[in-house]
């Protein structure tokens, strides 16, 4: 497999907030690559700071009042933190397009759905009206609403929560993006529909050949959907590898434990489920070491002392995506056999390996 | 249900609660009505776990406040250890309500966010006259205990100084002070984070053990549903689809709706990716306005027929104890 030249480059990204109960990181240090075509999966639970990682990328986000913004965002060549107003304005929706969670908020409830996808055709590809409603015609059908002549003229609150999110989708893909950010994309819809836009998302991909990071707190979305993971954990990405290699075997305690406290269909009922206590550490005042250490089984002192910093582990060092983790002991990433039980016999082990040590 | 019927009532045993052809509608304005429930039946024996499940607009959360009598159903029976609700005087509902209590979805919104903890918990005994403080305070502190706060540590705090899962757990523990015999839960997890979620969801496998608890617990997610109840009962538009033990329930599942959401689960488990390719089901909810006629599924359904518009459906036994209302299964 040759190698492409990366679309987009973050490297040592940092986003700050200055809150009133001091600074807080919501992103700390982050660096990732994406080839044209790819997608990533950037997963966490609320307050991992992946959406703003993602509004940072996109420069929605950016340095100056109560922000602080370090590191590049290099996106086919260009600073995306350097870029003015306009510049930005000619980038967004064009090359970089955005597709957010709640799609009622997404769309202006006063102006009808073929308004929301001829605007950005009319400033970005210089359609006249007659080509930009064409175009957007053809949008609403690559998304697979039906009658799309009809909903056109519609208004947003006339569809469903489904039809709604394909509009924006339809939206998002209007000016063939080479990069689409998605932000929880199906977290507002049900299970069926959740399916039906996972799939459109994927066929569209396949059709257009965009590149897409994907924003979920859901690992059973971003599994389906991704050729690489990373895993967020306060701020900072603690694991990314290929998505087949990381939910197959996971060498972050983090990415384990979230693995195995999803409730599985395949289980029997009643099954005790492996919680991981306590809670996120407060960002405004980050433990010295890693921020998983109060809540990790394995921890030992060196984890409350230093940061771990994301290193390839050493068997996929070379490999065009190298198996990354950051962890001072990091699991070793023997295939989870039975996911959701108690672990009992991996732990003596891990213990009886570290005493080794 | 997609119909209606009763036969899977058990009516040898004797049951916590039973309900009997549960109607709940809502009027619409411009002489349209909700169809939100309609004529289910089901019953809960004691210390059983019964899992409602379906999408949003299924009338899930409807059945299980109509249980409540929030608001009372426009027709039907609820009958909770024996005694009719429908018929009980404005005051005797109130008594026995106590004897009910419910675990809602938003836990930071469940709880006035002006009080403190000590007194979120210890408000039911009050209400119901109890003065003496220092044994509610007591057992205040104990609960909190028991559902995995430090009560010395929240005791005084208000609830927007609590993360959503220690709010979820005030919830449990202010639930837990009136000795309910049933808690119904709707949607207990949803709005809670995976590490949270597996931690509420071992808590209530354990107070409902604690506290000898019969429970129903509704949730749109098929999985967690599986993990915490005895049978399991699936509703679309207001009416039971399937109703099956939750064991194996995976591949017992007939009903083309449960098929559907079974299918739609979206899997970390990858490696399974490949195994069984379901047909997709196109389309949205039908409107509970004008629900289709016969079998409510039949717009969506890939195996429908004439006669599953003609002709509603009857939940009938498939197998032991389980239940399915579809006419091609």
């Amino acid at each position: 497999m040759t190698r492409n030249e990366p679309l987009l480059t973050v490297s040592e990204v940092s986003t700050r907030f200055r809150t009133k109960r001091g600074r807080l990181r919501a992103v700390e240090n982050v660096s990732l690559s994406l080839e044209p075509g790819e997608t990533l999966g950037l997963v966490g639970e609320s307050g991992s700071g992946k959406s703003v990682l993602g509004q940072t990328i996109m420069g929605l986000v950016s340095h100056g009042g109560k922000t602080t913004v370090t590191g590049t965002v290099l996106f086919e060549g260009r600073d995306m933190q350097k870029l003015t107003r306009k510049e930005q304005q000619q980038v967004w929706g064009k090359d970089v397009a955005m597709v957010f969670q709640d799609p009622m908020s997404a769309l202006n409830p006063f102006k009808k759905i073929g308004t929301h996808i001829t605007e950005s055709l009319r400033a970005h590809l210089g359609l006249d009206k007659a080509q930009a409603r064409e175009r957007a015609i053809e949008m609403l059908r690559k998304v697979r609403i039906p009658e799309p002549t009809r909903r056109i003229d519609q208004y947003p609150h006339e569809l469903s929560g489904g039809m709604r999110q394909r509009v924006v989708i339809a939206m998002a893909l209007a000016c063939d993006p080479k990069l689409v950010i998605a932000d929880e994309p199906t977290t507002a819809l049900d299970v069926t529909v959740q399916k039906q836009i996972l799939e459109l998302l994927d066929a569209l991909r396949t059709e257009t050949g965009m590149a897409g990071i994907l924003i979920s707190h859901d690992l059973g979305v971003v599994a389906g959907q991704t050729d690489r993971v990373a895993v967020m954990y306060a701020g900072r990405i603690v694991e990314t590898a290929p998505t087949r290699q990381l939910f197959t075997s996971p060498r972050h305690p983090y990415t384990e434990a979230l693995l195995a406290a999803v409730p599985r269909i395949e289980q029997d009922p009643h099954t005790r489920l492996e919680s991981i206590e306590g809670g996120l550490p407060d960002m405004t005042a980050p433990p010295q070491g890693c921020a998983f250490a109060s809540r990790c089984k394995y921890s030992r002192q060196q984890c409350r002392e230093t940061v771990p910093h994301l290193v390839p582990s050493s068997d996929t060092v070379g490999a065009p995506h190298p198996h990354e983790v950051a962890c001072h002991f990091p699991l070793d990433g023997r295939p989870a056999t039975d996911l959701g039980m108690p672990r009992l016999e991996t732990l003596d082990d891990r213990v009886l390996e570290m005493e080794a040590i | 249900m997609a119909g209606s019927g009763v036969a899977h009532l058990r009516t040898n045993d004797e049951p916590v609660l039973s309900v009997e052809n549960l109607v709940v509608e809502f009027p619409a304005g411009r002489h349209q009505t909700v169809y939100a429930v309609s004529d289910i039946s089901f019953d809960l024996l004691p210390g059983e776990t019964l899992g409602i499940v379906g999408e949003s607009g299924c009338g899930k959360s409807t059945a299980g406040r109509a249980v409540m009598q929030l608001p009372a159903p426009k027709s039907g029976n609820v009958r909770i250890d024996g005694t009719e609700l429908s018929s009980l005087s404005a005051s005797a509902l109130r008594r026995i309500r106590a004897k009910m209590q419910m675990i809602m979805q938003d836990p930071i919104s469940s709880l006035n966010p002006r009080r403190k903890v000590k007194h979120l918990v210890t408000e039911g005994p009050r209400m119901w006259g109890r003065q003496d403080k220092e044994a509610l305070e007591k057992r205040g502190r104990e609960l909190l205990w028991a559902v995995g706060l430090d009560p010395d540590m929240v005791w005084e705090r208000l609830p927007g100084e609590l993360s959503g899962g220690q709010c979820q757990r005030v919830c449990i523990a202010r639930a837990m002070m009136l000795e309910p015999k049933l808690l119904i839960c709707d949607e207990p997890v949803s709005s809670l984070d995976v590490s949270v979620q597996a931690q509420i969801l071992n808590l209530l496998e354990q107070t409902k053990a604690e506290f000898d608890l019969t429970m129903i617990f509704i949730a749109h997610n098929m999985a967690v549903v599986k993990n915490i109840s005895d049978r399991v009962m699936v509703m679309y538009l207001g009416k039971v689809c399937e109703i099956a033990p939750s064991r194996n329930m995976e591949h017992q599942a007939r009903h083309p709706y449960t098929r559907l959401l079974l299918a739609s689960i979206p899997d970390p488990d990858i490696h399974r990716e490949e195994t069984e390719a379901t047909p997709v089901i196109e389309g949205d909810l039908p409107s509970p306005l004008d629900p289709p006629s016969g079998c409510r599924f039949r717009t969506r359904c890939p195996l429908a027929t004439e006669r599953c518009a003609a002709e509603e459906p009857l939940l009938r036994e498939v197998t032991e104890g389980h239940y399915v209302a579809c006419h091609h299964v």
